[in-house]
């Protein structure tokens, strides 16, 4: 039976990971590759690494980061932020990293969605989704790191990504994202109930009763969560430990 | 020495990594000349069947793979590489694969999603020495939205997605492997050690 997946992400700015510095035992927390190694041996099923450095100057500091954990890490791994073109993708893909993910370039040029899966497969195209409640029911797509409202419907964004090509769908409510409050579980659910590509929640995740409510309520594959593992709130294991007597199934 | 097929779609290193990991040299070309030294042969892959069918006619390793095969020395191929491995393809049309085992490959139907992307387990079907110390039920890395459909009793493996499906195929000297060894920690590293020492 396929295993629901957890997935720590990892925020990096100029080769540094800028969230969650406090681990214990390694020899330079900072390091995206030492914590990328630290979440493969815990148990972590993927990862993902967002490069929020805001000057292309440093897109090689980012390749660098992507190539070594290529070397040290055995589980699946995606890279997002900055990545505008099929020849970026191609970049990262060469460099090692498994799936690339894209949410503004996505929405200005969605032809680069289905160019990516005809280029390189379906299964490492994710278009990540900033989505914002503005009505009841109702979300909208933005870009710009959330700085940019599009006017487009996430759920309807959702369809057209996966109509395009897009392999999963990692979606964030910037409502929720940071707020510690729990994922936006109605958001989620009308995107899974939208689509047949695998969903990724994202935004809220403040405990572990969040992670099963997103897998129990809107059926999602997967669950992103930053500060929660980062600060050492919870191990991997014991957010799988807990949704295993929930009767959600993960990989032991 | 093992030769990593490269047909120009993909990242080949993180298989030539794995290999490494167990103590396996291994060489990446896309060369027939070169390749042809290999006492083991890998194709790997991601992307779609058409385009890498294309690449492999037009780079000349299918006379390769096709003679490697029928020489009786040890060939795995794994993911897209273990569709190549069959007759005919369904992906995005209609295509004819390497043909060195009978079936075809077809898409997931509509009551799962597609792509099947995460850690699923395998059931042994049969016993082999590539399935030497790997454990029943292991967990291992799928990314795929087809699935091989053997004529033949090939099935080494099988993981079930809404219905059991062929994970793992031998026909004597071939091997197939449909989830990613190289991504798939323990179990997927034990696999390749043990296709390493046939």
């Amino acid at each position: 039976m396929l295993a629901k997946r957890i997935i720590p992400c990892l925020d990096v700015d100029n080769g540094r990971v800028v969230k969650g510095t406090n681990f214990v035992g390694l020899v330079d927390a900072g390091d995206p590759v030492e914590q990328a190694k630290f979440y493969d041996g815990e148990g972590a099923d993927e990862l993902i690494f967002l490069d929020i450095t805001a000057s292309s100057d440093n897109r090689a500091t980012m390749l660098k980061v992507v190539r070594m954990t290529a070397e040290e890490v055995s589980i699946p791994f995606t890279i997002g932020g900055g990545i505008r073109t099929t020849d970026d993708m191609r970049t990262m893909l060469r460099s090692g990293a498994d799936k690339v993910s894209i949410n503004t370039a996505a929405v200005n040029n969605p032809k680069v969605i289905s160019e990516g899966a005809e280029k390189f497969g379906v299964q490492c195209i994710v278009v990540a989704i900033d989505a914002k409640k503005t009505a009841a029911d109702r979300w909208k797509v933005f870009i710009h790191g959330g700085r940019t409202e599009t006017g487009l419907d996430a759920v309807e964004w959702a369809q057209r990504c996966e109509s395009l090509g897009a392999g999963e769908i990692m979606l964030t409510s910037m409502d929720r994202d940071g707020t510690k409050d729990g994922y936006d579980v109605e958001l989620l659910k009308r995107v899974t109930d939208a689509v047949r590509i695998p969903v990724i929640a994202s935004g809220g995740a403040g405990n572990l009763d969040h992670l099963y409510q997103a897998f129990a309520q809107a059926d999602v594959d997967a669950v992103l969560a930053a500060s929660i593992f980062h600060f050492r709130q919870y191990t991997i294991a014991q957010a799988k430990e807990y949704l295993r007597t929930k009767n959600i199934f993960v990989r032991t | 020495m093992i030769g990593i097929v490269d047909y120009h779609l993909n990242n080949l290193r993180s298989v030539q990594k794995a290999f490494e990991k167990v103590g396996v040299q291994s060489f990446i070309s896309d060369d027939p000349a070169e390749l042809q030294s290999a006492e083991k042969l890998v194709l790997p892959g991601v992307g779609a069947f058409g385009q890498a069918m294309e690449n492999i006619r037009a780079l000349g390793l299918q006379p390769l793979l096709l003679d490697h095969a029928a020489s009786g020395r040890p060939l795995l191929g794994i993911c897209l590489g273990m569709q190549l491995l069959f007759s005919k393809s369904y992906e995005l049309g209609a295509y004819d694969g390497l043909g060195i085992m009978r079936g075809s490959v077809k898409q997931f139907p509509d009551t799962v999603k597609v792509p099947h992307m995460g850690w699923n387990q395998i059931e042994k079907v049969k016993q082999s020495p590539l399935l030497k110390d790997v454990v029943e039920n292991s967990f291992v890395y799928f990314v795929h939205s087809y699935f091989v459909v053997p004529d033949d009793d090939v099935t080494l493996t099988q993981t079930e997605y809404g219905f059991r499906f062929t994970s793992i195929v031998q026909d004597q000297n071939v091997f197939g492997i449909q989830f990613h060894p190289e991504k798939s920690q323990t179990t997927g590293l034990q696999l390749l050690k043990n296709f390493a020492g046939l």
